[in-house]
Formats: C-alpha cells, sequence, structure tokens
C-alpha cells in the first residue's frame, strides 16, 4: 500500500506525539462546541449560510461580473486568472513592474495551492510570510499541516530551534519571548516592503469589497504600510450581498478556533489616494468542479478547518499524511479533483464517521462525497474479485457457510485475502466462530 | 403486525447471540416475527470499498425476499442504513426498515423488561446510527441531548451508565478501512477502549456489533478488562 496509509503509519510509529497531536486538535474541537454552542440557532445559521453558499455558486458568473463592475469603480484592478500559471505570473508581472525583489505576505491557501512561493523564489524575488506560523513553516522548509493554524504539528521545543538557529537567540520554548522575537524581526520586512500580498476570506458582489480575516494583525500592517496591496481569492469565495456577512463571520472564527470572531477583520474597498490594490481572481479548477452534480457543493467551503479539528485521521496521523495542500476530509474530496492517480487513497482515509459533515458551517456534504469518489476512483480496470463477490451475495447458500468456509480455510485463503486477514489481525484478533450460525438456531427453535 | 427479522451477515455467522436476544426480545413484547430463510448480506462491504456497482444483485434479493412485510427490524444500525439508501438508489424505492432501538422506541412496551443488569455500562454511538439514522443527536450538533440508547437502558434495572470523555469519536472500524488502513484503525479503537476503561466501564454496548467486533478484537489481543454487548443483549439476557 502507498499513500495515505503509509504517510499514516509512519506518524502513527510516534505514539506520545500522536497522542499530543490528537489531544491539541480535539482541545480546538471543544472549543468551537463550546462558541458555537452559545450561539442561540447555531443550527440555523449553518442552514442559512449553506442555502446563502448554494445560490451564490449557482449564480456565480453572474456575481463575479457584478462584482468585477464594483470593484473597478470602486479603484481596485481586477485580474482574472484560469489557472495557478497566469495567477503566479500575475503577481511576478505586478512585482516586476515596480522593480521590487521582495515581497511580504500573509496568509493564503490559495498561493499554497498555486505554489507561488517557489515561483517567485525561481524568477528571484524574496518572499517573507508574515504569518507566525508560515514563517516558521517557511523556515523549516515544510507546507503548513493545517489550513487555519499552519504549524500546529510542531511542538514549542522545534519552534525554540529554528528560532535559535535563524534568529541567532538562545534556544527557548517560550511562547510569549518568541512571539516578541519574531514581532522585531518581522518589522523590518513591514517597513520596508513595498508590495504586500494577502488572502481573501470573503468577497462581496454587491459592494465590490473583500474582507480578510487574521489574529495577528500580519496582514493589516503589511497592506497599510505597502504601496501595493495584492489580494489573490478563489472565485468561490464571492458573496452576493453584504449582509451575508453577518451570516459568514459568525460561523468562521467559531468554527475555525472557537473564537467569536477573529482578532482583525478588515473590509477593503478602495485603494488609499496614492497606492494600489490589486485584486486577482483564480478558477484553477474550480469551475470544473462547479460542473460536476456530485462534488459542486464541497466549493461551499470557508475554509475554517473545523473538519479537520473533529477528523478522528486528522487528528491521529497529522496533515502531512495526506500529501496534499488542503488536507482533512475537505481536502480528501478536493485534491483527486486534481490528480486522481496521486490522490486516490485520501478518500479512503476515512471511516465515513460523518463528523466532518455534521461539524461543517456550511453543511457540505463531505462523508457522502468521500463514498462517491471511492465509486469512481474503482472504476479503472475491473476487480474480478469484487465483481464475483457481488454475485455471490444473493446465493443463499454459499453465503451461510460464507464465516466458518473463512475460518476454516485460513491459512490457504489466496493472496489478497491473506493480505487482508493479516493486516486485520496484526493487531486485532478474529471473532471466535460459535457452535452454530443464527440461521441454524433459528430453524430448530422458532416454531418451539 | 408480522415483523420481517434481518439478522446481517456477521451477526449470523459471528454474533448469533445477538440475532437471538433480537429475536426473543421482539417476541416477548408480543410481536409476530419472521426470519426469511433466503436473507444474505446487504453489499455495504463491496459498497464502502468503492464497487457499490456490483451490490445491486444483493439490493434486489434483499428487496425480494423482504417484501411480504410491512416493516423490516435488525440490529444494525450500518447495514438498515445502508440497504434504505440502496433501495432507493437501485429500484427507487422506500421501504419502512427500521434499526431495533429505532423500532423498539416508535412501538415498544419496554416495561415488560425488568430484567436486571448489574454492570457500569459505556455506549459507544455507532457513527452510521448516531448520525446517519439520527439515533440520537452527534455533539457536532448545537441541539438538545438525545440518544436511543440511553433512553432504552435507562429502564434496566441496576445498570449504571458511565460517562465518557469523548461520547461519540469513532472507533475506528469503518468496514474495509479497518484494512485498509489497519494500524490507524487499531490506534482509533485502543483510544476509544481507554476512553472507556478510564470511565470506569464494565461493558461497551452499541447498536452496531460490527463496531463492538473491532473493539473486542482488540481487547482479546490487549487482555483488557473490558466486554462487549449489543444493546439487545443487555435488554434480553440469555
Amino acid at each position: 500500500m502507498n499513500g495515505h496509509p503509509e504517510a499514516a503509519n509512519h506518524f502513527l510509529r510516534d505514539e506520545p506525539r500522536t497522542n499530543w497531536h490528537d489531544e491539541t486538535l480535539w482541545w480546538v474541537r471543544k472549543k468551537r462546541d463550546k462558541a458555537a454552542g452559545e450561539v442561540k440557532d447555531w443550527e440555523r445559521l449553518r442552514e442559512l449560510a449553506s442555502q446563502i453558499k448554494e445560490k451564490a455558486l449557482s449564480d456565480l458568473a453572474k456575481n463575479l461580473l457584478e462584482f468585477e463592475k464594483n470593484a473597478q469603480a470602486n479603484g481596485i484592478k481586477i485580474h482574472w486568472a484560469c489557472d495557478a500559471e497566469e495567477h503566479n505570473n500575475i503577481v511576478l508581472t505586478l512585482l516586476q513592474k515596480r522593480g521590487v525583489s521582495q515581497m511580504i505576505k500573509s496568509k493564503s491557501m490559495l498561493t499554497e495551492e498555486c505554489a507561488l512561493n517557489p515561483f517567485l523564489e525561481n524568477h528571484g524575488i524574496e518572499v517573507i510570510d508574515t504569518d507566525l506560523g508560515e514563517r516558521i513553516i517557511q523556515w523549516m522548509e515544510q507546507t503548513p499541516s493545517h489550513i487555519v493554524m499552519p504549524a500546529i504539528h510542531l511542538k514549542k521545543k522545534e519552534i525554540g530551534k529554528i528560532f535559535a538557529e535563524k534568529l541567532d537567540i538562545p534556544e527557548s520554548d517560550d511562547a510569549q519571548l518568541l512571539t516578541e522575537t519574531a514581532r522585531q524581526h518581522l518589522r523590518g520586512y513591514f517597513l520596508h516592503s513595498r508590495v504586500a500580498l494577502t488572502g481573501v476570506n470573503f468577497a462581496v458582489a454587491d459592494s465590490g469589497a473583500f474582507v480578510v480575516c487574521t489574529n495577528e494583525g500580519n496582514a493589516d500592517m503589511g497592506v497599510h504600510l505597502a504601496d501595493t496591496h495584492i489580494a489573490c481569492m478563489g472565485i468561490e469565495k464571492l458573496l452576493p450581498k453584504t449582509e451575508n456577512l453577518g451570516v459568514f463571520l459568525r460561523l468562521l472564527a467559531r468554527s475555525a478556533t472557537g473564537q467569536p470572531i477573529t482578532a482583525y477583520t478588515s473590509h477593503f474597498k478602495k485603494p488609499e489616494k496614492g497606492k494600489e490594490i490589486h485584486l486577482i481572481l483564480v478558477d484553477n479548477g474550480r469551475s470544473a468542479i462547479l460542473g460536476k452534480p456530485d462534488f459542486w457543493k464541497a466549493l461551499k467551503c470557508i475554509r475554517c478547518g473545523a473538519c479537520m479539528n473533529t477528523c478522528p485521521v486528522f487528528r491521529k496521523t497529522g496533515g502531512h499524511s495526506y500529501e496534499s495542500t488542503i488536507p482533512g476530509p475537505i481536502g480528501a474530496i478536493l485534491s483527486p479533483h486534481y490528480d486522481s492517480e496521486k490522490y486516490k487513497s485520501l478518500p479512503f482515509a476515512s471511516s465515513l464517521c460523518g463528523s466532518c459533515s455534521a461539524v461543517c458551517p456550511v453543511k457540505i456534504d463531505i462523508d457522502k462525497q468521500l463514498y462517491t469518489w471511492r465509486q469512481l476512483l474503482t472504476k479503472d480496470g475491473s476487480n474480478l474479485m469484487a465483481s464475483q463477490l457481488g454475485k455471490l451475495l444473493r446465493r443463499n447458500n454459499w453465503f451461510d457457510n460464507l464465516g466458518t468456509i473463512f475460518s476454516k480455510l485460513q491459512k490457504r485463503l489466496p493472496g489478497v485475502a491473506k493480505r487482508f486477514l493479516k493486516a486485520y489481525t496484526a493487531e486485532r484478533n478474529l471473532p471466535e466462530v460459535p457452535h452454530e450460525t443464527f440461521k441454524r438456531w433459528y430453524k430448530k427453535n422458532h416454531e418451539q | 403486525m408480522k415483523l420481517g427479522l434481518f439478522i446481517p451477515c456477521y451477526i449470523n455467522q459471528y454474533y448469533p447471540s445477538v440475532g437471538i436476544a433480537t429475536y426473543k426480545l421482539l417476541k416477548k413484547l408480543g410481536y409476530e416475527v419472521e426470519y426469511p430463510n433466503e436473507q444474505t448480506c446487504c453489499g455495504q462491504p463491496l459498497a464502502n470499498a468503492g464497487y457499490e456497482r456490483y451490490t445491486k444483485d444483493a439490493v434486489e434479493h434483499f428487496n425480494h425476499v423482504f417484501d411480504n412485510y410491512e416493516i423490516v427490524v435488525a440490529p444494525s444500525a450500518s447495514c438498515v442504513l445502508f440497504i434504505k439508501e440502496q433501495l432507493e438508489h437501485f429500484i427507487n424505492k422506500k421501504r419502512r426498515i427500521m434499526e431495533l432501538s429505532e423500532f423498539l422506541i416508535s412501538h415498544g412496551e419496554l416495561k415488560q423488561l425488568n430484567k436486571p443488569f448489574p454492570k457500569k455500562v459505556g455506549i459507544l454511538q455507532s457513527c452510521h446510527g448516531l448520525r446517519g439514522l439520527q439515533l440520537g443527536n452527534p455533539s457536532e450538533l448545537m441541539e438538545n441531548r438525545r440518544s436511543n440508547l440511553i433512553e432504552l437502558l435507562q429502564h434496566v434495572k441496576d445498570l449504571e451508565l458511565v460517562e465518557l470523555n469523548r461520547p461519540d469519536d469513532c472507533c475506528g472500524f469503518g468496514g474495509t478501512f479497518s484494512i485498509k488502513e489497519a494500524d490507524l484503525s487499531v490506534k482509533m479503537g485502543q483510544d476509544r477502549l481507554d476512553d472507556f476503561i478510564k470511565s470506569g466501564a464494565e461493558v461497551v454496548t452499541s447498536t452496531d456489533i460490527s463496531c463492538l467486533m473491532h473493539l473486542e478484537g482488540i481487547i482479546m489481543k490487549r487482555k483488557l478488562r473490558l466486554e462487549v454487548k449489543h444493546f439487545a443483549e443487555i435488554l434480553m439476557p440469555s
């Protein structure tokens, strides 16, 4: 086996760390429960959000054009990118036109998806991630393991070590000291960067404005000090009306971290005098997903990460085990659209417990989509064993003795079945075979 | 009212006592119960592995076998959820197929059950029962707490229900998941068992013996002091 099971087993080998990771994320899930429970009619709010998003996606083309018109009227420059390459080239051109070789960036999963950092670095541009978690990841030459808490897989000690190495300070695991050191370190970049890039949490068609939610204030400090603000957003992030924000801002931070609202919720509508805002609308496969009846609802995602915190698979095997930009349950249904061979193990990396769908603030049918993916991913090539088994299932006499036959023949099973059995029984016993089946018991007893 | 009794394959083969308890329980409550002899597996293991397309035969067979029964009852939430969905999917048919706790709560006269069960019991909420058939509401939802199993087991004399730290985290069985991701599946199971042990439970019960089979396998391997029982075996001890 390869793919997720292999990466998962690697993570599981360090049991104390697995337990720590599981507990940490469960704690976030509990914080979410508490915050959600304090909102009257939370379930109605989820339903409302789901409906708004489904309507918004159904009218996406119309909404995008309305947004473009209103944003341009506000003085925002709009760019359209059909894929990652176009997106990256737009950013590069903007930087080159300004003659800069350095750019600061706040958190954006879209730029991770487009692999913007390595692209710019190859073109001689230094990118400085200013979100603390992202900065740590960047130093360690890793990718985020979680979409909201990118360095959640690292322990304080490991973070202290990389700080010592990169900033020449004594090793420490004092969070306050490390954060203060990071502030001082980043300040210089904030003051001198002429271009700042951010992601976008929501854009609003009727106002032509967009919203960026952060906890560290790094996005705001970056864009207010720079001359040019580049904002990158996936086209699915668009909401039709300003009033919709009242629904989504109440759901986002509570679902993500259990906060009532992020520390900074910044609305950008028009550039300051003498400055520029460029917004890049990125498709990169989204409209293709929108055209798939079984899968389009995944585009409702507001990237809160709640499905990751609740998922036992994510909690116990870590975000990197998915080996995709967006990990966890939502990543497992999105990633195969981009490369169904590379990500074929992801829809199977689930017990189909459904906790993801129940926690999702926009009610995406994640577990259903995982199941549907499984049906598609097995389509290539026939599976003789599965089809034969399917036929046997309706044959009563054969079926009745399957368990007994199976138990007696354990040692003489064909290769595949033997491998399955070995996997199941390595750390688990099979149940003991009783002296008679229910069917036999019933035959003997039901007349009495 | 004549009930059709559906005894899923692994219960028939490995846990006949669950089928027997279910049958006796329904009889004791005064129902006419029949077990159609021709029944087989619902096909769920194949479908979860990605081969739903090969289960049409099994689903049609099920429909045929249980055609004479107004209500079908089964002691397995997972199989009930699956067969209900598949009957709609393949033959566009809605049937009244009820998981046992669902049936008991809507039809049963449980006061007749007065056998004591003097043990500390922890409930393993099966995910397909809880989030699929809504035999309770999961902790993710901000609703008043409700659970069929709590409702049923609180009638049992001398039985003490224990509180778990994580009341509805998945046990890690997941059918083929238990093979494809065997190490992870066992880790999830072990973590659930630790929660039961810490809570002081002596018995783990559930609507689904498939989840319990997986946990029992770990209990046996690691020689833990816990036993598993389908709730029908608690309501109707042999």
